[in-house]
């Protein structure tokens, strides 16, 4: 009896294993050793950095237009 | 914002570098393995710093012909983007080299020669900060800078391939040959450089727009 036992909660661990496996989703961001999620962490620190060279570049030009240069 | 495009192409370039850099097939080589992907970052900074040290040279050249502060105010400024790219370069090299050459600072050629290189540069700030009137501050650092930028010559381009080097493409030959033949690399490396060369050239000018206000502020110009 144990050995059924035994066996049906084998079978079963080894089957949810198996079904974790397959219902795993969004792979794309966890494929290839997650790289690219450091691609993604890339992409918003430049993104910020952009947006405030921007942000300065705007800034510059408003005070330029206030002390007529160019 | 005068003149978009070349930020525009700034911009894409250096999202095209860290996107494509980071995912884009590269030559399985043993000791570097994905650390060659470096190549896109720290080589790019070196370059940027050239570009930025020249233009700063030409425009002291200028300052030393026309007497115009607005020359040396592009001069400080590009002087001072290609430390800050120096100092970039000069970390992600010795990061790069603690994992790979295994010593952040193993005397290497290059690295010598880059901190002699810099050690110029810092000079180049602490004199001009050490003087108040703005004409003889602007024409002492214009010549300081001709001759720190004669100094670029051989440090960077000249010594580095007389001696062996732990970096590649030194003793003899040029730079980036033995990448150079793998054309995946050089589809992100060009572009790369564009790019990082382009945002110093942003800093660059940001720089001396906000300079030449504060100039045009105190009615100095």
């Amino acid at each position: 009896m144990t050995k059924v036992f035994l066996t049906t909660v084998l079978l079963l661990l080894m089957s949810a294993t198996g079904v974790m496996a397959q219902t795993e989703m969004a792979d794309v961001m966890r494929a290839d050793g997650k790289i690219y999620v450091v691609v993604v962490v890339l992409a918003t620190i430049f993104a910020g950095i952009f947006a405030y060279l921007i942000h300065l570049d705007r800034k510059i030009s408003n005070i330029e237009k206030e002390n007529n240069i160019n | 914002m005068r003149s978009w495009w070349w930020k525009i192409a700034c911009v894409v370039l250096v999202l095209y570098t860290i996107i494509g850099g980071m995912l884009m097939p590269v030559p399985r080589l043993d000791i570097l393995n994905e650390t060659i992907r470096n190549l896109y970052y720290h080589v790019p900074m070196w370059f940027g710093m050239i570009v930025l040290f020249a233009v700063a040279f030409g425009y002291s050249v200028l300052y030393l012909r026309s007497g115009d502060l607005r020359h040396d105010l592009y001069a400080v400024s590009f002087t001072n983007t290609g430390i800050f790219f120096s100092v970039l370069g000069m970390l992600t090299g010795m990061e790069w080299a603690q994992y790979t050459w295994g010593a952040a600072w193993s005397n290497d050629p290059k690295q010598l020669c880059t901190a002699i290189l810099m050690l110029i540069y810092f000079a180049y700030s602490i004199l001009r900060s050490g003087l108040r009137d703005e004409e003889k501050r602007a024409k002492i650092g214009a010549v300081y800078n001709v001759f720190a930028f004669a100094m670029v010559v051989p440090l960077i381009f000249v010594i580095p391939r007389m001696v062996d080097s732990l970096h590649p493409g030194n003793g003899g030959n040029p730079a980036f040959a033995k990448y150079d033949l793998d054309s995946n690399m050089r589809m992100v490396f060009w572009p790369a450089n564009v790019g990082w060369i382009l945002l110093g050239v942003w800093i660059a000018t940001l720089q001396t727009r906000l300079a030449l206000v504060k100039y045009k502020r105190e009615s100095i110009l």
